[in-house]
């Protein structure tokens, strides 16, 4: 039976100018999946997600998501997607409460609907007792799991997760991507830009981008078989050692 | 709607949640207030007057004693010549410098004709005018007085005389505060408004908050909306605040109706909060959007006629006049709290700020991009 | 030393490379001084008056075209009752009215004695004032013409004469206001902005750890709005005595050194402001109200000092912009030089000294 692909894309190009950030990919995602983004800094990771969440405006090439056309579609894959990105973007002026009130309104919930998530939302996280604390006084880690399960209020087909683990600790890395895969098991499908290496080994398949193309697709077994590396570390400095464009 | 709602609800916890905003919105119109319109008084008094008397007789005396008891002019400076006389107006010691020439009495009462010279430090034109004007007024009754003494028959005068009254309506006390401290209210609304609203969506794109925004399914005009009517709101109690204090301090009352005042106000100050959102989404950071925002609204501010007559100005910048909204509100204010005119005497100005306000925000919206090209 | 011109040009990179703003700071100036120079002045020319006419005889009508025919007068139109002038005047249509009662000619032949009434809209007493003086000496000219035959024994000729600004142009008083305006908001304000931004950012902190003593670096940024302000000045002064003819009577020299003067000393002010402010909101609001606002009206150019209540002068004499309104006049209009301004340059530089002064010891503190 063929899974159903949440995303799809097909020769995406986006060029500033004459620099191409992005250089004609190709790739589907799956759904259910979680799908790891791979690349070094300034590889075209951040930018090729920027156009599938429909914040930037591809050069050239078709993509979907959800099954929306992003060149015309726009508004109608918002409405099915969660975005994380690397700031978090939660309301630091805000409470915890608040902030889950205002995303998941916006998003359309219902307000007994709201009530409820919010009450889950707190106890899973841990979070009791801090409701009405505002996110600024909040420890890094918590900021992240807050933001991600507000990405995610709405249970939207796919959510789409920028560099979501920099600056946090193992540990909370490790909670943090308990969380993604529950989110996982419940049908959410997970597209998640990182450049640790060892969290790529967390995902079901992995692209990795070099100077703007995708250079490598597949599982990180095969590619690890494939490349002759016992980790993704491995894998990925010999597909960089090609790299024109230095980092960030 | 509700989407609106929700935004409505952030926005405003956001606000009441920084402390400075509020000092902002309250405490600096209050000083400004309290204190510009004892600054901004144009009324001319206390003219420096020099004299440079080189007559020295009786009459020469009495018309210097009738010009200082006038009230206007203030001696200040009394040379034997007139290049030291000129010293005193080069030191900024005295504005204007009245010239008796040696034998004034002689040739007043021999030759029938004395002349006079009068000279004005005229770097400010009105005080110049205006000082010039008076002296030679108080100089002419001087003169009437002098004719009247020394003719021993005043029915000799049998010249046709025109006798001209004056009547000073809307303001028979030529008080410069009732005109002047409505006009700066106007002026602190309009700063405090479209600086707070170019500021507010630049502050969210510096701090990336604006990208979550971004990829949510707010449309745009739910989201300009949003921004646009918690200030709306605020800027009202404000304008509430400075209505108070011109009462209560200055005993400002309106001739007319303060309803009418707020009537305007509503299109006014949407008018200026969607040309501070223009301004923001077009600039990509605060100081940009600070900066153009300051400007233009100082100029803005000091082309509309509330320091200077706009019928003094040239005719292109009359034109440019019925394209700045602020004019429009400090001729309302004024007409509305000093002649007592109506919503129907202002109708035009209220449809002028209709268009200003679909127009800035209607731009606000169509240039606002969810998605970057 | 090197070091410090590395992190001056670091701080004019960041300038540069913000184009919209640095053209925004070149011609914004430019454009005040030509709308202002052209556009703001008190004078009073083709103000609109309504006339209403109770007698319509020969006396009257001459009257009535002599004050519209003047170059301060245009006539809005005639109106046939005191409610039609207070409706026009409502309606904001006209400043001044001229009231003819019946039988004007007659009883001024006969009776050698007649009434012109004068009704002023006084909502501006000052305009109201010279209006009803110009119109008054219209019809006092329209009076000497019927009297030119018998001459006035005992009169008194008054000959006025217009020193430095003899047509009364507004912007020999405004071009040096502006100038201290512009100086204020580029240098104060502007790097206020500037080095809380920093702050803001986070990025403050990075340097204060670098070798370099913290307030070489504080200097370091406003050197980059001094160039600019030079420029702005230039600029200025270009304009005023090309485009609006307003002349440099004295030393330009002398000019250019108490502009510099001024602006360093504005420069000052806005360090202090950055120390005490947080966010770039709050700089720009403070340098509004501490800058902007009583430059505007302390500084002499707008409104007289000498006619502000007496707490109001004192606290002029605390605002820079004052005392350079007062070089700025001195030099470049009536064309004095140092001998005359000696007092208020001292000023300025004393002023400098305690802001700096502060400012360091301020910034120490923070540090600490």
């Amino acid at each position: 039976m063929a899974k159903e692909k949440v995303i799809t894309a097909k020769e995406l190009t986006k060029k500033f100018g004459d620099f191409v950030a992005v250089d004609k990919i190709t790739f589907d995602v799956e759904k259910g999946e979680i799908f790891g983004f791979l690349g070094a800094n300034g590889a075209g990771k951040t930018t090729a997600m920027r156009m599938l969440c429909g914040l930037s405006l591809p050069s050239s090439g078709q993509a979907t998501v959800a099954g929306f056309d992003v060149y015309k579609e726009n508004e109608k894959i918002k409405k099915n997607i969660g975005y994380m990105s690397q700031k978090f973007s939660l309301y630091e002026d805000l409470t915890i409460v608040e902030n889950i009130r205002f995303y998941a309104g916006i998003y359309g919930l219902k307000d007994d609907k709201i009530k409820d998530k919010t009450a889950s939302l707190i106890k899973e996280l841990h979070m009791e007792g801090s409701e009405k604390a505002l996110v600024r006084s909040l420890p890094l880690g918590w900021k992240q799991k807050l933001a991600f399960s507000i990405a995610i209020v709405h249970e939207p087909a796919i959510v789409f997760l920028d560099e979501p683990t920099g600056g946090v600790d193992p540990i909370t890395r490790r909670e943090f991507w308990g969380l993604i895969y529950e989110a996982s098991g419940r049908g959410i499908t997970i597209f998640v830009t990182t450049h640790y290496m060892d969290e790529a080994e967390y995902c079901n398949r992995v692209s990795v981008m070099v100077d703007g193309r995708i250079d490598a697709l597949d599982s990180p077994a095969n590619l690890m078989k494939q490349y002759d590396s016992k980790s993704m570390d491995g894998v990925f400095l010999q597909l960089a050692r090609k790299a024109v464009r230095k980092g960030d | 709607m509700r989407t609106l709602k929700f935004l409505l609800q952030k926005e405003l916890i956001q606000i009441v949640r920084d402390p400075s905003i509020l000092k902002i919105l309250f405490i600096m119109p209050m000083i400004q207030l309290l204190i510009m319109p004892l600054a901004a008084d144009y009324e001319i008094k206390n003219i420096n007057l020099g004299v440079v008397d080189q007559d020295h007789t009786q009459y020469s005396q009495k018309l210097v004693n009738k010009i200082i008891s006038s009230g206007y002019f203030k001696l200040k400076d009394y040379s034997p010549t007139f290049p030291k006389g000129m010293y005193a107006i080069e030191a900024d010691k005295t504005d204007l410098i009245l010239e008796i020439p040696p034998h004034f009495e002689r040739d007043l009462i021999q030759e029938n004709k004395a002349p006079l010279l009068v000279s004005v430090d005229a770097i400010n034109g009105v005080k110049a005018g205006l000082g010039g004007a008076y002296i030679q007024g108080i100089i002419q009754e001087y003169n009437q007085d002098i004719r009247d003494e020394w003719l021993q028959n005043p029915r000799f005068n049998q010249q046709p005389a025109i006798e001209v009254t004056f009547s000073n309506w809307y303001n028979p006390n030529m008080n410069y505060r009732v005109f002047m401290v409505p006009g700066i209210l106007v002026m602190l609304l309009t700063i405090i408004g479209s600086s707070f609203a170019a500021n507010n969506i630049v502050r969210e794109k510096e701090m990336g908050t604006i990208e979550q925004i971004n990829v949510s399914p707010i449309k745009k005009w739910q989201f300009i909306l949003g921004k646009l009517i918690p200030f709306w709101i605020l800027a009202f109690g404000v304008l509430t605040f400075g209505l108070i204090i011109a009462r209560v301090v200055y005993g400002i009352v309106p001739f007319g109706h303060y309803i009418t005042i707020y009537v305007f106000a509503s299109f006014y100050l949407l008018a200026i909060l969607g040309f501070g959102l223009l301004l923001s989404t077009f600039a990509q950071t605060q100081q940009q959007s600070m900066l153009v925002s300051f400007f233009v609204t100082m100029i803005f501010n000091l082309l509309s006629g509330l320091f200077t007559p706009i019928e003094s100005m040239p005719h292109w910048a009359q034109i440019l006049t019925r394209f700045n909204p602020i004019a429009y509100f400090i001729e309302v204010m004024r007409m509305v709290m000093l002649k007592g005119s109506g919503l129907a005497d202002i109708k035009t100005q209220i449809l002028a700020l209709l268009g200003f306000a679909v127009f800035f925000n209607g731009w606000a919206i169509l240039n606002y991009r969810k998605r970057s090209g | 030393m090197k070091q410090f011109l590395i992190f001056i040009k670091k701080e004019w990179l960041h300038i540069w490379r913000d184009r919209r703003t640095l053209v925004i700071l070149i011609w914004m100036p430019v454009i005040q001084i030509l709308l202002y120079g052209f556009a703001l002045t008190n004078e009073v020319k083709n103000s609109k008056f309504a006339i209403f006419d109770q007698s319509r005889d020969e006396a009257t009508k001459t009257i009535s075209a002599e004050i519209a025919a003047s170059r301060y007068f245009s006539l809005w139109k005639n109106v046939y009752s005191y409610d039609d002038i207070g409706a026009t005047f409502r309606q904001g249509k006209i400043r001044l009215a001229v009231v003819f009662p019946r039988n004007f000619r007659y009883d001024l032949l006969h009776t050698n004695h007649a009434q012109i009434q004068l009704i002023a809209d006084a909502s501006d007493p000052n305009t109201a004032n010279m209006l009803t003086n110009y119109a008054t000496s219209i019809i006092n000219d329209y009076q000497a013409t019927l009297n030119r035959d018998v001459a006035m024994p005992y009169s008194i000729t008054t000959q006025t004469r217009m020193l430095y600004n003899p047509e009364l142009k507004g912007a020999y008083s405004f071009v040096p206001g502006v100038m201290a305006l512009v100086l204020m908001l580029v240098c104060a304000m502007m790097t206020s902005i500037a080095i809380v931004k920093e702050k803001e950012m986070g990025t403050m902190e990075v340097i204060l750890v670098s070798p370099m003593k913290p307030f070489k670096i504080i200097i370091a940024k406003t050197i980059p709005y001094l160039f600019v302000s030079m420029l702005n000045i230039a600029c200025i002064l270009l304009l005023s005595v090309f485009v609006l003819d307003v002349p440099i009577v004295g030393s330009l020299c002398l000019l250019i050194g108490e502009s510099v003067l001024f602006t360093v000393t504005a420069l000052s002010l806005g360090i202090l402001i950055s120390n005490g402010a947080k966010t770039q909101r709050t700089a720009q609001f403070a340098s509004m109200m501490s800058l902007f606002l009583p430059t505007l009206l302390f500084s002499g150019f707008l409104f007289p000092v000498e006619n502000m209540p007496w707490p109001l002068q004192v606290i002029s004499n605390v605002v820079p912009a004052k005392w350079y309104y007062i070089i700025v006049k001195n030099i470049m209009i009536k064309g004095l030089g140092f001998s005359y301004v000696w007092k208020e340059t001292l000023i300025l530089v004393g002023m400098t000294v305690v802001l700096l002064g502060i400012s360091i010891k301020n910034f120490k503190i923070r540090l600490a």
